[in-house]
């Protein structure tokens, strides 16, 4: 059970450091009107090797730029961000990432998506599609390769996803609320399917989220972010025993306790963040 | 939409839909009834087609007889058809027609191509690189705010009466339509896709061929269907400006000797061509953008 990934080498890695280490981090956006916004600010998170990791906070806190600094998709403009001990100066080849919106290439079949990571890095075609089949396989869409993503359901898509950035087998997943545009049922299925893949490679997630039941029941540590500008308000360790079924969990008298606990340090947020946001609303 | 979506059980296996086969079009699948009254809405939709041509060229007729409108000025349907059958068995006062039509084809043809492939690469050039925008935007929109036709003059100064004076004039129209097309196609590339394949490993290269140029493609392709137009303009003008060959050649040599006939008859040729050509692109969009869910129709002109 215990079993780590098999090694893979690890250039210019310090080994111990942890997977992600934000030390001290703003960023700041220059708005189309010509003044600044700061969306994070004195931001420090560290982030274990495989370890699973949901961010919480009130719509529109920052929780995505923090994910866009990890991935080197944007730079912080102070602070400093490291990635296995090394600092992050561009897009990392152990990154990989979720978006919240649709972001598999509409032009391509399924097995052209997934197979995309791979050929982009050099893989030779026979190869790579013979992983993709894989991957589609082990996310429950076997028989679909040749389809083109709006001939697929919303649920199926996110899958495509996932076996688009796990096919790379990234030692660090970003999630930017990846499940936050399904239904109920297939967000808790995507869920648990989550987790088993997870476990298969156990990479550090960062998973963005604004609803707290999902960051409980997926995560080894919930961390809520204050109202923008976002830093870190609190940590909880979440010590529910694995494997968990995210439908089930939830009736878990620790996973009742936790929540209640975590809620009345995000509830200050949340209401912070909609007094803002109506103040606004009211002025315009 | 008639496509199945795959049910996923709990457990996570999918049962995997039969194909759907071919896409049926949307009536089929509503109620017989709905299929009955689509039919008859088309039926009375093609009569009442027919019967504007009818009036429009019947009347035509019958006002150039009767002597209401002046034939010698407005010529009229029988007449201009007998001028095609003159041309083609008599050959026209440049050789056979069927030279005619092909030179001023080719002239477009060509003239088409190239600025069909020289607007790809500078439009998405100019939206990748920000420096090269910056620099040669001006510049192009000082030499797009020149009238194009006024272009064909210099050109057949350069060039002479040949064909090549025609072929460039149709690229240079040509060009700057599918050239703002594919620039404006290559700034609005959903940005989450671009970021998600350099996030998967694709390089500067890649994100321009596989993310970039098909996204564009949907902008570039509306362009190409009004750009034939501009080449056959383009052909047809040059021809006008200077030229001993041609169907731009045979309508100022009917002009020249005030022959409505020869004009309308040239003008009825051209349409046939432009409408071959509308078709052809029509064929190549569906092949190129086969990855688009299919368009719920509507009324499409």
């Amino acid at each position: 059970m215990e079993t780590p990934p098999p090694e893979r080498p690890e250039y210019g890695d310090r080994a111990g450091e942890p997977a992600i280490a934000l030390t001290g981090v703003t960023k700041r956006f220059r708005t189309p009107t010509g003044g600044t916004y700061t969306a994070l600010r004195d931001l420090d998170l560290t982030i274990g090797r495989g370890e699973f990791c949901a961010v919480v906070g009130p719509t529109g806190c920052g929780k995505s730029t923090t994910l866009t600094l990890v991935s080197g998709l944007e730079r912080a403009t102070a602070g400093e961000v490291r990635v296995h001990g090394r600092p992050v100066s561009g897009i990392d080849p152990d990154v990989g990432f979720m978006f919240q919106a649709d972001a598999v290439l509409p032009w391509k079949t399924v097995l052209g998506n997934v197979a995309a990571g791979p050929l982009f890095r050099g893989m030779p075609k026979a190869r790579a599609h013979a992983a993709a089949r894989d991957w589609i396989h082990r996310v429950g869409l076997a028989g679909f390769e040749d389809r083109h993503p709006h001939q697929l359901s919303g649920g199926m898509r996110k899958r495509v996803a996932l076996a688009q950035s796990l096919i790379n087998e990234p030692r660090i997943l970003l999630m930017d609320e990846p499940f936050s545009a399904l239904d109920v049922q297939t967000r808790a299925l995507m869920s648990n399917e989550l987790l088993s893949l997870w476990d298969q490679t156990r990479p550090a997630v960062v998973f963005v989220t604004h609803d707290l039941e999902e960051a409980i029941a997926l995560a080894d540590t919930v961390v809520v972010m204050t109202a923008g500008p976002a830093t870190v308000k609190a940590v909880y360790q979440v010590d529910l025993p694995r494997p968990r079924t995210v439908q089930e969990i939830r009736f878990d008298p620790a996973f009742i306790e936790l929540y209640q606990q975590i809620w009345q340090s995000l509830r200050d947020e949340v209401q912070l963040a909609y007094a803002r946001q109506t103040a606004v609303a009211g002025v315009a | 939409m008639t496509r199945a979506h795959g049910r996923v059980s709990p457990t996570g296996a999918v049962t995997v839909p039969v194909d759907p086969g071919p896409e049926r079009s949307v009536t089929e699948v509503l109620d017989p009834g709905a299929a009955r009254d689509a039919r008859r809405h088309r039926a009375l939709v093609v009569s009442l087609q027919a019967a504007v041509l009818v009036v429009v060229v019947g009347g035509w007729e019958l006002l150039a007889r009767t002597g209401v409108i002046d034939p010698f000025f407005f010529s009229y349907p029988t007449q201009i058809l007998r001028q095609l059958w003159t041309w083609t068995v008599d050959g026209t006062q440049a050789g056979p027609l069927w030279q005619q039509v092909l030179i001023t084809v080719e002239e477009a043809v060509i003239g088409f191509v190239v600025g069909v492939l020289l607007g790809i690469v500078c439009g998405v050039a100019l939206g990748r690189v920000r420096l090269l925008s910056d620099v040669f935007g001006a510049y192009i929109k000082v030499f797009n705010s020149i009238p194009r036709i006024v272009v064909g003059s210099i050109l057949i100064v350069w060039l002479g009466l040949g064909i090549a004076s025609k072929v460039v004039l149709a690229a240079i129209l040509v060009f700057f339509a599918v050239f703002f097309n594919a620039f404006q196609g290559t700034r609005e590339v959903d940005r989450n896709l671009v970021a998600n394949a350099r996030l998967l490993g694709a390089s500067k290269g890649q994100v321009t061929r596989q993310v970039v140029l098909p996204s564009a493609f949907s902008w570039i392709i509306a362009s190409m269907h009004t750009s034939f137009g501009f080449a056959l303009i383009g052909a047809i003008v040059g021809e006008f400006l200077g030229a001993n060959k041609g169907l731009g050649y045979l309508i100022t040599f009917a002009q020249g000797t005030f022959n409505p006939a020869g004009i309308f008859a040239a003008m009825l040729i051209i349409a046939v061509v432009a409408l071959i050509a509308e078709y052809l692109m029509g064929l190549l969009e569906k092949r190129l953008l086969s990855w688009r869910p299919p368009q719920l129709s509507g009324a499409d002109l």
